[in-house]
């Protein structure tokens, strides 16, 4: 029997943490940003299938960056448990705050005890009545939990983009502007200056979406002729 | 060692909330409930009491299908509600009306709305019509031992067929069986009359107006001879839920339009001056 080698926790925690990080830099990064409209979640993803972003519950939305069999697999706990809660209580009582204290426990859960953490950053929005009642948390590789105000920026080069987001960023941005300050965000660390509405995968949770669209589901999938039309508005 | 991991994960990869609640919390399913041997075995003479769930039409015109409901519960000779409403939105292409035990026939529509946003949630597409009529069927197959002891349901379910481009129907037995029925079709006690009445009332290409006139009569009739079915109520302001269904989704058809047609209804029969 070969002998194990003593290794300090704080070292063993370090070399994970590490490796986590590694892995998630190596993607693309998403903003979430809450804005007056509502909030709009915007990711550098050319594939129309394989989503980042995915809708959790009425008023919750789920995005994620780093491995995708991953975070796919909290995705769909994450549904699973919206929907048993749901069901079992009532549609009301599914909140993005329990939601994202379970995420918490099980990120938290696999850092310490499994082989390998998880190499994901996850990001949980629920869409209020108003701008303050707007909650955006956000989830790390090992389990903590942050409560962010306005946006959040994760994966790739998240320091270069999270500062472009921040010098733009003002609450009463509508959807337009903000996705298209998202965008700004994401070409901040390219030589490039636009990315093509097919390059990205853009979904809101809208404020008002039982007066606008009747249904008590916030979730709306951008496609690419929305995203177009959407950015140029203004223009 | 390999094979058994992939075989795991694809048997725990499932879509369906039903086979979830399964695995994981099977008490919160409606059916499926050990009833004591003492409940109301099979051929007692006084089943359980509870409140059921009257008529139900539902009908095709040129944009899609229609499905309307009365008001009533019943719990033997007792109305138990006179505002119950049994005909809702299954998903957004999508409507379910529901007669028999109101109690499991409400869950059960609660149940078939998740199992329906679920697999939309989780595969990111929609479920085919074909699919949401026959899980609904499985829902009410798994509710049979129940219906042995008196606890029926009997749904009847219309949708859009987007890629055909046709609204189409299912009606259901106790025992699962999925029909797919043609032009139009009743469920509940007062389903005889209301089946009497749209035989002579229906024709092809119904205009979305005079389809929703023509279920809102066929309720009316049902009601006329059907103690249990509740006809338009112009003292409490409580008139049928309608439910439309074509290219563009599911809505409820207003009250204040339901009352326009109620009151037309009522006043030509009352016009008419005759008994039957």
């Amino acid at each position: 029997m070969t002998q194990q080698f003593y290794v300090s926790p704080e070292q063993l925690m370090k070399d994970r943490a590490d490796f986590a990080r590694k892995g998630i830099a190596r993607g693309r990064s998403v903003v979430v940003i809450s804005c007056r409209d509502g909030i709009a979640l915007v990711a550098e993803n050319p594939s129309p299938s394989l989503h980042k972003i995915g809708e959790i519950y009425d008023k919750i939305a789920f995005a994620a960056v780093g491995k995708y069999n991953e975070f796919e697999s909290l995705r769909q706990a994450g549904v699973r448990y919206a929907d048993v809660r749901g069901y079992s209580y009532d549609r009301e009582d599914v909140t993005a705050r329990g939601l994202a204290s379970v995420y918490a426990q099980s990120l938290g859960a696999v850092f310490t005890a499994e082989q390998k953490p998880f190499e994901v950053e996850l990001a949980v929005a629920e869409v209020g009545t108003s701008p303050e009642e707007d909650h955006l948390y956000r989830l790390t590789f090992d389990g903590s939990i942050a409560d962010e105000n306005g946006f959040i920026v994760m994966g790739g080069q998240a320091d270069k983009v999270s500062e472009a987001v921040a010098a733009g960023w003002q609450g009463q941005l509508d959807f337009a502007g903000a996705i298209r300050l998202a965008l700004a965000g994401l070409v901040s660390d390219k030589e490039t200056t636009t990315l093509a509405a097919s390059a990205v995968e853009v979904a809101v949770l809208d404020r008002g979406s039982e007066s606008n669209r009747g249904t008590r589901r916030a979730f709306r999938r951008l496609e690419d002729a929305d995203i177009t039309a959407l950015l140029a508005e203004e223009n | 060692m390999q094979e058994t991991t992939a075989n795991q994960v694809a048997a725990n990869a499932t879509s369906s909330f039903t086979e979830h609640l399964q695995r994981q919390r099977p008490d919160l399913l409606p059916f499926g409930q050990q009833l004591g041997a003492g409940a109301a075995p099979v051929g007692t003479a006084t089943p359980l009491q509870a409140p059921h769930g009257t008529t139900i039409v539902a009908l095709g015109y040129a944009g899609g299908v229609l499905m309307a409901g009365d008001r009533r519960a019943t719990m033997g000779n007792v109305i138990a509600s006179r505002h119950i409403e049994k005909v809702f939105p299954a998903d957004q292409y999508s409507v379910l009306g529901i007669a028999g035990t109101a109690g499991i026939a409400l869950d059960i529509t609660r149940l078939f709305q998740v199992e329906l946003e679920h697999y939309e949630k989780i595969e990111g597409t929609l479920l085919s019509l074909d699919g949401k009529a026959n899980r609904l069927g499985a829902m009410i197959r798994s509710n049979l031992p129940m219906a042995m002891q008196g606890l029926a349901v009997v749904p009847l379910f219309a949708g859009f067929d987007r890629p055909a481009g046709v609204g189409r129907l299912f009606s259901y037995d106790v025992t699962g069986g999925r029909y797919e029925e043609q032009e139009h079709h009743t469920v509940g006690s007062g389903s005889m009359f209301a089946r009497g009445a749209l035989k002579k009332l229906w024709r092809p290409n119904l205009s979305e107006q005079e389809a929703v006139a023509v279920a809102v009569e066929a309720l009316y009739d049902a009601a006329d001879d059907d103690s249990a079915t509740g006809g338009p109520d112009p003292v409490r302001q409580l008139w049928p839920v309608v439910y439309i269904v074509n290219r563009t989704g599911a809505f409820r058809v207003p009250e204040r339009e339901l009352a326009a047609i109620a009151g037309t209804i009522i006043e030509s029969r009352a016009v008419a001056q005759r008994e039957a």
